[in-house]
């Protein structure tokens, strides 16, 4: 999920060249409170006008509670956004609140259900209530670990190797796989230290993330190679996928690959694995039987 | 419609910046390195979206840096709505 400033033509005109897998286009903190205005008005036309493809399309409204976040909410549902980002999430009430919002416009506008919620975490009340934040809605698609506010919430500061944000990244996974959405981890700002990035974005698959986010084009390559899997895991889980659609034609339930019978979560981990070998571009969506 | 002085945009790279003054009759004085190809539909794009305002009477400096149809319909919009004071997402 590649960090677009919503007040940037420019950037949200280029941002699906490089092939992110959601552009999150932001008009919370990368916007003046003097150009809230003009940004808002931009990323409706942007998004009613420019060809996005198959990228999932997410807008960082603001809070509810400043005097933005309903002309936000109302501008992108109205102009047809994927998912909209809650900033500063810390309970289920508050997305309660943006559902209740979501579904006033998408009334007047005739497309009840299109809109779906990412909720930001970025407090430790928003880590203690994680899990009813996730459930909160039935448009909840995901969860987000915001680390910049959510270091300074702690009272401590972001070091390399991210020892301050475990608590609350293994929190989300969990919240997030508890409540069957997905889960995202926070921006890494530092464009010169590619290692440290590519450190941080082997740790967060390891804890079970979903995908990165991400503010320049130049960190899509890395977030791919640590998410993309092995040639071999790709060719197992094509089999077990070939495995299931033959045991459906047949009628029956159980599956056996090289005469080994195939439980459930290897079924599960095969289907993420294809799931991520097209995210990462290694096989086609058409190449999966 | 009463029009007060107002700018939207920038001269950043893909963006355009309008200027709005009180004006009689719609003047368009527009700057871009592509106006030989494009001025005829950015002037159209401007006076489209002013007229979608409600908006005849006004003059309108455009200085381009190649935005594209949509920016320009935001940037024009976003000064209309600060010369104006016209609220786009209630009226």
């Amino acid at each position: 999920m590649m960090f677009v400033p919503g007040n940037n033509p420019g950037m949200m005109a280029d941002a699906h060249i490089y092939g992110p897998d959601s552009i999150m286009l932001d008009l919370e903190d990368s916007v003046t409170m003097a150009e809230k205005d003009a940004a808002r008005l931009l990323v409706y036309h942007a998004l009613k006008s420019i060809d996005y493809g198959d990228t999932e399309m997410v807008v960082r409204i603001n809070p509810l509670s400043t005097p933005y976040g309903r002309k936000d909410v109302e501008a992108v549902v109205k102009a047809g956004v994927d998912v909209i980002r809650m900033p500063k999430t810390e309970t289920a009430g508050e997305v309660r609140e943006l559902e209740a919002e979501i579904l006033k416009v998408e009334q007047e506008i005739g497309a009840v259900g299109r809109t779906q919620i990412m909720a930001a975490i970025e407090s430790a009340l928003g880590i203690v209530n994680a899990y009813e934040i996730a459930k909160a809605s039935d448009r909840m698609m995901g969860i987000a670990l915001g680390a910049e506010d959510y270091s300074a919430n702690l009272k401590t500061q972001r070091t390399p190797g991210g020892a301050e944000l475990l608590l609350a990244r293994e929190t989300i996974v969990v919240a997030a796989r508890a409540a069957g959405i997905a889960c995202f981890d926070t921006v890494y700002s530092n464009l010169d230290d590619m290692e440290t990035f590519r450190k941080e974005v082997e740790l967060i698959k390891t804890l079970g993330f979903d995908g990165k986010s991400i503010i320049n084009p130049r960190q899509i390559e890395v977030v791919n190679e640590v998410f993309a899997p092995s040639q071999k895991d790709i060719e197992k889980a094509l089999r077990i996928i070939a495995a299931i659609k033959e045991a459906q034609q047949r009628g029956s339930g159980v599956i056996s690959v090289n005469g080994k019978m195939v439980d459930r979560p290897v079924v599960i981990r095969a289907e993420r694995t294809i799931a991520l070998a097209v995210a990462s571009g290694i096989i086609a969506k058409e190449d999966v039987l | 419609m009463e029009i007060k002085n107002a700018v939207a945009g920038t001269l950043e790279s893909g963006d355009i910046l309008i200027q709005i003054a009180p004006g009689d009759g719609l003047q368009i004085d527009l700057q871009s390195s592509v106006a030989a190809q494009f001025g005829h539909q950015i002037r159209k794009v401007i006076t489209e979206t002013l007229s979608g305002l409600g908006i005849e009477d006004a003059w309108v400096k455009a200085t381009d840096k190649g935005a594209l149809d949509c920016t320009i319909r935001a940037r024009v919009t976003a000064a209309a709505v600060r010369a104006t004071g016209k609220d786009v997402w209630k009226d």
